[in-house]
């Protein structure tokens, strides 16, 4: 663990490759162990796409990167985990700046029950930004086309959200994460809920996004994984198997339990 | 927007500056900490209530007695000496008991000054010596110390409600009475013993006689016609809303019906028992029968919407079960499904029970209000209620009766205590997790 | 007392029918219980049904409808003179003759054709019941005959036992809307008396109130005004004011249990908040006469403030405390329900607790909460002990809450405890009350229920 640390400390962490590194990750709920040991980086201005069978850990380690398992009663995180550098289990970082920073989309779309204006407006406007009403504007505009979504919705702003389409909620979803311009994004199987065409826009989405955000990426589907990802990592029973580019994880696989998955033998 | 692709370039990053995070914070605790006043004043009152009817009430279960010299002369008592009931029933006891009281105090002769030295025993004081004679007849020809109730005022001055520092035209005690009582303590012929009249008598205009036996019987026994009544009615109605009824127009309106009702004020009900059970079919006023039918219409919706909790609770893979064993369906609902719902059916029925019990409004519409001295012995007797009761002395002006109002109210807590910890227990004991 | 002993007759006949039937159906199938249609208690069940409910039925008939019937037999058998009385003498006259019967002291002059008419009604009440018990009895036993008769080995005995027993159940669930028949009728009705006497507009809109009517023909003063906006006026105060207190408090409390408090402190806490509700409101009423009036009193006093004894400041707060545990247990309830994902959602973009709850959670949840209160308001606006305990009696127009006010259900409790007659404005006025209570809030809770289950079903 320490040499990992000092590791970490040669490079200058803003410039570095990785955005966010993980070292010797375990979650336990309660007795259980759900993550085992997990070392995995993740790429600046990259999509990384956790893939393997369900209950294989993936989400749970998805939401250790912004801390969404404070939620959770009864859950523990040991291990390191870096934003730039820093620790985020430090118990002087702050989870509501973490969270800023890291932005979640969720596997089932959940729109406040308000409007689509308020919906993208919230987060801006509990971070201080844009506090001219023109600001907020702007903002809304912004992250619905960045979300393929304003072309769809500019006439319903003020209607609720909660009335969209599956798919359309979805993207909503993503316009309101990326509406505090977080420099990570995760997203915890977005498609999953989703039909063929609404998740193919999503797909475009998350490749345009990619330009300005580093992307996490929980997924069921391989070829989803392997359509919009540059790294992927496949867990297994809690342990990352193993982790590497895309192209090379799916043709040439190292783990033989990685070609048992993506070659369809079990999952 | 023309200008989207610029601005889209430079990305603004939320402003994560400490002093905005600060103010946030500084509200989130704020707000965590109205939470938590709210959630400590409504406790506290909920402490400030008992507290105050218990540190009123506490002294109502003793009583101040006074000792008196009783001489039992026979020639007073029993001329003929025959011992007949019937003579020593209608002896002058009050007599006796007053001279007795005099006699300790052979300094008052003035007329007025005597009267008010026995106002300071109970009218009871003739009661508890005929009692004593009726027993045990022996006593006459001796002289015997009897211990007699003391008066309400005297009661009131030892429990120390009424101060001896207050000027002495504001307060029932006089001065000349404080003498006569410092005296009697000095020959210890005061003391506290447990109030068991409070316990096994009727109502009275004198708060040292009065007691919440007449009231409580009243109330069980309105209580018994409630649960007669509304359990059977209640399980039979959830039964079939719950297993049998089809989905229609009909059993919505009974649904929302049932809702609704839960609702309605309860001085409605007993508008509703005065102009159809009184005036409408004649029962009697102030009878626990028609109390007990009122509170039963009042706490139907209660049990009925518990029971169907209850038996929607118990998982449809039952009924199938029975039903694929070939029982009829009212079958497969007796035999499985009721009975795993009972628990929770008994469970709603008693803290209905419990609503019912400490109900008053609906009671004062139907006359159960009536000042009523004797205890009930049946349900068409006039009756009143412990809550009721508790009303009736709460309106009465002696000091007295604050402490038995608050004493009454303890007594009724109580059995609702009792009420709602069996249906605790019941939950927790037959509780199941499907 | 002879009906306890014809009830309990009855029911033992009805407990022989389902031995003998339980019996004769094992006699007729011949000793194989399987040949029949249904079990052999079915058959008991069936003759016991053959005998007890027609019977039973006659019986509750009789109890409820003799009464009448025979006062009005005597009524028509009264000499002319009496008939010629007006009706409230008539009424007490009926009143003495029926007490004479019933061999009770009755005061007033008692002429020669009241006691015949006593001895006539004694004797039609005795030779009613006896023709009555002796018919019942007859039809118990014939029932029994003729249940026992129709057993046979193909009679379907479960399917008409079930038959009965749905009926039975359909009946008891039409009690609770006979219940509200009842009472929108007999309000209805009594209301409506009452506006034959006092005009439905200055009822309704009048500004005062002092309910005398005259004891006698053309006494002074006695004209009496019904108008019942002050008692209205006095409701809403007090209402407004227990909001004041329910509605932060309550809301606040439900937030920190359902978003703040760890599992142990509301294990704790919410069981004793609930307490609050389970107490009789004659307890809190007394409460607010003896301890919180003198302190708001003694206080305003100290501030040289005109505190009425009797202010609806103290009725208001106390039934607020009351209205605690409505407020909070529903919009803990309702609160819960917010789906986590949505919590989610706001804790992803970095949003605080407080800020989820205000912007997130309670707005999701705000139709229930508006139902719990709306329920509240209800249920504050119904309120009668405390309010009688505590609030005054004299009707005043009024919005300062310092002063004593009155309210519609301390006006109910005040006309109709004690000695009343009947067919005066002043008792009918009551009813008139009641039924603006009723209707109150009965709009009340069905917005409020409407509400809530719009809610449950938005995220059930």
């Amino acid at each position: 663990m320490a040499m990992a640390a000092e590791n970490l400390m040669v490079q200058n962490p803003e410039t570095s490759d990785h955005k966010m590194i993980a070292r010797d990750v375990s979650v336990y709920y309660g007795e259980a162990q759900a993550l085992k040991n997990v070392d995995l980086d993740i790429g600046r201005n990259e999509v990384t796409s956790l893939i393997g069978p369900s209950g294989c850990g993936k989400s749970t380690f998805l939401r250790c990167l912004n801390r969404m398992n404070d939620v959770i009663d009864g859950c523990r995180v040991v291990g390191d985990i870096t934003l730039d550098g820093h620790d985020i289990y430090d118990t002087k970082l702050d989870v509501v700046q973490l969270r800023a920073r890291v932005g979640m989309v969720f596997q089932k779309p959940n729109p406040f029950p308000k409007s689509i204006y308020d919906n993208i407006a919230y987060g801006p406007r509990i971070h201080g930004l844009g506090e001219a009403k023109s600001d907020t504007d702007e903002i809304v505009e912004r992250s619905l086309t960045r979300a393929g979504l304003w072309k769809e919705v500019k006439d319903r702003l003020d209607k609720p959200g909660t009335g969209l389409s599956g798919g359309q909620q979805q993207r909503l979803c993503i316009a309101r994460a990326i509406a505090v311009n977080p420099e990570v994004i995760l997203m915890d199987e977005p498609c999953s809920a989703l039909d063929p065409i609404a998740t193919a826009k999503i797909e475009e989405l998350i490749d345009e996004l990619r330009q300005n955000f580093t992307i996490v990426i929980v997924t069921h589907s391989m070829q989803q994984a392997a359509r919009v990802s540059q790294k992927t990592a496949f867990f297994h029973l809690g342990d990352l198997v193993e982790c590497g580019d895309t192209q090379q994880l799916f043709t040439n696989p190292n783990d033989e339990r990685t070609q048992g998955y993506i070659t369809g033998r079990f999952g | 927007m023309t200008e989207m692709s610029a601005s889209a370039t430079q990305i603004q990053r939320p402003d994560l500056s400490g002093k905005r995070l600060k103010r946030r914070y500084a509200a989130e605790a704020r707000f965590r900490l109205y939470g938590l006043i709210a959630v400590f004043a409504a406790l506290g009152t909920l402490v400030l209530l008992l507290f105050s009817i218990i540190s009123n009430g506490y002294t109502a279960f003793a009583q101040h007695h006074i000792a008196l010299e009783v001489t039992f002369d026979e020639a007073e008592i029993d001329p003929t000496g025959e011992r007949d009931p019937q003579v020593l029933r209608r002896a002058n006891y009050q007599g006796i008991a007053r001279s007795s009281l005099r006699n300790a105090f052979p300094e008052v002769t003035e007329r007025r000054e005597r009267r008010a030295l026995t106002a300071l025993m109970s009218g009871s004081a003739d009661q508890t010596l005929r009692e004593l004679v009726m027993a045990n007849p022996d006593v006459i020809g001796t002289t015997q110390r009897v211990w007699v109730k003391a008066s309400d005022e005297l009661d009131s001055f030892m429990k120390g409600h009424i101060s001896r520092d207050v000027p002495e035209s504001d307060r029932r005690i006089k001065d000349r009475d404080i003498v006569w009582i410092d005296q009697l303590i000095a020959a210890g012929n005061i003391e506290s013993q447990f109030n068991t009249t409070f316990f096994t008598a009727g109502d009275s205009r004198e708060p040292e006689q009065a007691g919440i036996w007449g009231a409580t019987v009243g109330s069980f026994l309105m209580l018994f016609v409630t649960l007669v009544l509304s359990f059977p009615i209640g399980v039979l109605s959830a039964i079939y809303l719950e297993e049998f009824a089809p989905k229609n127009r009909w059993t919505d309106l009974i649904e929302v019906n049932i809702n609704n009702l839960a609702a309605v004020p309860s001085i409605v009900f007993g508008l509703l028992g005065l102009a159809v059970f009184l005036n409408f079919f004649g029962l009697p006023r102030s009878a626990p029968l028609v109390g007990g039918m009122v509170l039963a219409l009042m706490t139907l919706p209660t049990i009925i919407i518990a029971a169907r909790a209850a038996l929607k609770a118990v998982p449809p893979s039952i009924r199938e079960a029975a039903l694929g064993v070939g029982a009829s369906k009212l079958q497969a609902v007796t035999h499985h499904v009721l009975p795993l719902a009972m628990p929770g059916i008994l469970t709603g029925t008693i803290l209905g029970a419990a609503q019912a019990l400490g109900e008053t409004a609906p009671l004062l519409m139907i006359g159960m209000v009536a000042f009523i001295v004797d205890i009930p012995g049946g349900f068409t007797d006039s009756a009143t209620a412990l809550p009721v009761q508790i009303y009736l002395w709460a309106d009465s002006p002696e000091r007295a009766f604050v402490e038995k109002t608050s004493a009454a109210i303890m007594v009724l807590l109580a059995f609702l205590v009792v009420m709602n910890a069996v249906a605790v227990l019941l939950r927790k004991r037959f509780e199941r997790r499907w | 007392m002879s009906l306890l002993i014809l009830a309990a007759t009855l029911l033992l006949l009805t407990l022989a029918g389902y031995y003998m039937g339980r019996g004769r159906s094992v006699a007729v199938s011949g000793g194989s219980t399987h040949r029949l249609h249904s079990r052999p208690q079915y058959y008991g069940v069936y003759v016991a049904l053959w005998c007890g409910m027609p019977s039973f039925l006659l019986l509750a008939l009789w109890l409820a409808l003799e009464p009448q019937i025979v006062e009005m037999i005597l009524v028509s058998n009264l000499p002319s003179n009496i008939l010629e009385l007006s009706e409230d003498q008539k009424a007490l006259v009926i009143n003495q003759i029926t007490h004479l019967a019933l061999g009770g002291i009755v005061g007033g002059n008692i002429t020669p054709e009241m006691e015949a008419a006593a001895r006539d009604y004694a004797a039609m009440r005795q030779t009613g019941f006896a023709a009555m018990a002796v018919l019942v009895l007859c039809i118990a036993i014939a029932g029994l005959a003729l249940g026992r008769k129709r057993i046979a080995t193909t009679l379907r005995a479960r399917n008409q036992v079930e038959t009965v027993v749905s009926a039975v159940m359909i009946v008891a669930s039409t009690i609770a809307i006979a219940t509200t028949v009842g009472i929108v009728l007999s309000l209805l009705f009594e209301a409506s008396r009452f506006f034959t006497k006092v005009p439905v507009t200055d009822f309704l809109f009048g500004l005062q109130w002092s309910p005398q009517t005259a004891l006698r023909e053309g006494q002074v003063g006695g004209s009496g005004a019904f108008g019942m906006l002050p008692l209205f006026a006095g409701t809403l105060l007090i209402t407004f004011i227990a909001m004041c207190v329910a509605v932060p408090v309550g809301l606040y409390s439900a937030i920190y249990m359902s978003e703040y408090a760890g599992p142990r402190m509301r294990a704790v806490a919410k069981p004793i908040l609930e307490v609050l509700a389970g107490i009789p409101t004659v307890v809190y009423g007394f409460f607010a006469a003896l301890t919180v009036a003198p302190f708001f009193r003694n206080t305003g006093q100290a501030l040289s403030l005109d505190v009425s004894s009797e202010s609806a400041l103290a009725a208001g707060m106390v039934i607020g405390i009351m209205s605690i545990p409505f407020v909070s247990s529903l919009s803990d309830d309702v609160m819960n329900s917010v789906p986590q994902t949505l919590r989610d959602g706001a804790y992803a973009l970095g949003a605080t607790k407080s800020e989820t709850i205000k912007q997130v959670v309670l707005p999701a949840a705000l139709p229930g909460i508006v139902g719990s209160v709306l329920l509240a308001v209800s249920r504050a606006i119904g309120e009668t002990m405390i309010v009688v305990m505590a609030a005054g009696l004299a009707a005043n127009l009024t919005a300062n809450p310092l002063e004593a006010v009155t309210t519609v259900t301390v006006q109910i409790v005040t006309l109709l405890v004690g000695d009343q007659e009947f067919d005066s404005a002043k008792t009918l006025s009551a009813f008139a009350l009641g039924l603006m209570l009723f209707v109150v809030t009965l709009t009340l809770n069905v917005i409020a229920l409407r509400v809530v289950r719009k809610y449950r079903e938005k995220y059930d």
